[in-house]
């Protein structure tokens, strides 16, 4: 509290607040900067700026880990942007976007409608919601590994009760993306939900209480003022649900390790297999900076176009 | 909308949360020969920890626990120090080139994961570290999303107060230390929780950097055991339901701190 109140008066004696430790220049000053800084800048260096360094280099090469490196230039780019399995990873990961971002977001949506408004028990409904989100991708893959077991899950014996032969999920090469898909959008439902919850609560009533009185219906009311005035936390949903629907891994290891038949196999699984199985490290590095630009391209496409719908105030 | 229909869907839909994790529980207490039964037994008879049993014997299960519970602890305790650390030096402390030092930060934070470890390991295997709890653990020493977090929170913090210290004859360390840190204690616990959460659930680093089951975490040690035994669901549940346990204890204390941090952060 005391932190809030005291604000205003840092900002007024702003200049007269750098008169103390900034004056104090010289080595011992140095020595204190780097005091501070190297227990992060040094590890930062070693596991990500020169393995950053190292992927550019290696994705320029051809390599299998073990021999020589041999120089290939833009080689593998070229390669990549031809090849079709590239392609293909590249359109099961569209696929799987496509599939989870409308699920996670309706779903997420009409989560936070329901419990914006007060009714009992709603923190802990909104923690059970939220439960999926803490649990970890391996878990939750595999658990819905097991509820969509073609032969002995409980999802298929709960279809045939009412009649309907269920598929082969996982198994098969058509169900297997929306195997994923389901799995992935329970796991994230809750983390939409928080985030919708968050934008509605900051909505003041008083914006719904005037279309009322002009009456409005409840669908006019939310399609004109509820979900512009959400639109930057569903902007922020959006770009966060697309930087890790590109990135989609743990729970396709899982599940179908890319399988069957290579129906779901994604970027990052590609890269794993180029690395690992076929010995590709340069290639491999390649795909993963064009995954990257992708990525890139993608948000910054997002945050310029965001003047088009994003409301703000 | 009516508010009985508003109570079954918010009703139903919990009940869709939760039932993946009670049937895990089920089936983990199923015997073995009846985990595959058509129907499925709800109320399994000859209900019994068999499952855990097999899961202690098949892989140093204890072992794994205690593996993503340090690693985890340490990782955290690493990542706060160095962070909050470079945090104040980026909040506090000018230096030429800090700008564009914070900026190489901020980027760092954009490097997808796969870009990061196919060299990574190449580095560690080119120092004889493949296999290794340092291997596991050295990725995470710095946290370029922590020093973000806790110097937006270090520049919330009055300057007045470090001056009141200065004239105390306090150092930057001092400051740093008896000032500083206990005013951010809300982002240092925000950004705790997801320390430990990123480092507990973490799997494609530990799968490509570990193959010895006595290093391996958790999930890196399920993952495994559904490799092994496909069919044997019991044990896998078993496995699943253990790794799910201490989260969610650490859960139940800290959940509306980590849902308001969500909503505030947009972490995960």
């Amino acid at each position: 509290m005391s932190v809030q109140q005291a604000r205003p008066a840092a900002r007024a004696g702003a200049p007269v607040a750098h008169a103390g430790p900034k004056r104090r220049r010289g080595w011992r000053y140095a020595g204190t900067v780097a005091l501070f800084l190297l227990p992060s800048l040094v590890p930062l260096t070693l596991y990500t700026l020169i393995p950053m360094a190292g992927s550019f280099w290696t994705s320029l090469h051809e390599w299998d880990l073990i021999t020589d490196m041999r120089w290939v230039g833009l080689g593998n780019y070229a390669e990549l942007v031809g090849d079709p399995d590239t392609q293909a990873a590249f359109l099961h990961t569209l696929y799987f976007i496509a599939g989870y971002l409308p699920l996670v977001y309706v779903g997420g949506l009409g989560l936070a409608v329901l419990l914006n408004r007060a009714m009992p028990a709603r923190g802990l409904l909104r923690g059970v919601y939220f439960l999926p989100v803490i649990t970890s991708w391996v878990v939750v893959a595999l658990m819905w590994k097991w509820l969509l077991n073609p032969a002995s899950g409980i999802v298929n014996w709960a279809l045939g009760l009412v009649g309907v032969s269920g598929p082969g999920w996982w198994t098969d090469p058509d169900w297997a993306m929306p195997s994923i898909i389901l799995a992935s959008a329970w796991k994230d439902l809750g983390f939409v939900m928080i985030i919708l919850l968050a934008g509605l609560q900051a909505i003041p009533r008083e914006y719904q209480e005037a279309a009322m009185v002009d009456g409005a219906t409840a669908w006019r009311r939310f399609r004109h003022i509820t979900l512009p005035l959400l639109s930057p936390s569903t902007f922020f949903v959006v770009v966060i649900s697309l930087i890790n629907g590109f990135q989609v891994f743990d729970q396709v290891q899982i599940m179908t390790g890319g399988g069957p038949g290579g129906a779901t196999q994604v970027v990052v699984s590609q890269i794993y297999d180029l690395t690992f199985r076929y010995g590709r490290a340069g290639a491999a590095s390649a795909l993963s900076w064009l995954l990257f630009a992708l990525v890139l391209l993608v948000t910054i496409v997002q945050i310029r176009g965001q003047k088009r719908w994003v409301t703000y105030g | 909308m009516g508010r009985v229909l508003r109570y079954l869907l918010v009703g139903v839909g919990a009940l869709v949360m939760l039932f993946p994790f009670g049937w895990a529980v089920i089936t983990s207490i199923t015997p073995s020969d009846a985990v595959l039964a058509v129907p499925p037994d709800f109320t399994p008879d000859g209900a019994s920890l068999d499952a855990y049993g097999r899961l202690l014997e098949t892989l140093p299960f204890w072992r794994i626990v205690l593996n993503s519970a340090w690693i985890g602890a340490a990782s955290t305790t690493l990542q706060l120090v160095t962070s909050a650390m470079a945090a104040y030096a980026f909040a506090r402390l000018p230096f030429p080139g800090r700008g564009g030092l914070f900026a190489v930060y901020l980027a760092t934070l954009m490097m997808p994961l796969p870009v990061l470890v196919v060299p990574l390991f190449i580095e560690m295997r080119a120092f004889n570290l493949v296999d290794t709890y340092f291997a596991l653990l050295a990725p995470t020493i710095a946290s370029a999303f922590g020093v973000f977090l806790l110097r937006q929170a270090i520049n919330q913090v009055p300057r007045e107060f470090d001056e009141a210290a200065v004239l105390d004859g306090a150092g930057h360390f001092r400051i740093f230390l008896y000032v500083v840190l206990p005013l951010i204690r809300p982002a240092l616990a925000t950004f705790a929780i997801f320390g430990f959460m990123a480092s507990w659930n973490s799997y494609l680093w530990p799968l490509i950097i570990i193959k010895s089951p006595e290093f391996m975490t958790l999930p890196l040690g399920l993952a495994t055991l559904h490799g092994q035994f496909t069919t044997q669901w019991d044990v896998v549940m078993a496995g699943s339901v253990v790794s799910v346990v201490p989260i969610l204890i650490l859960y139940v204390f800290a959940q509306k701190h980590v849902i308001a941090s969500v909503a505030q952060s947009g972490l995960k």
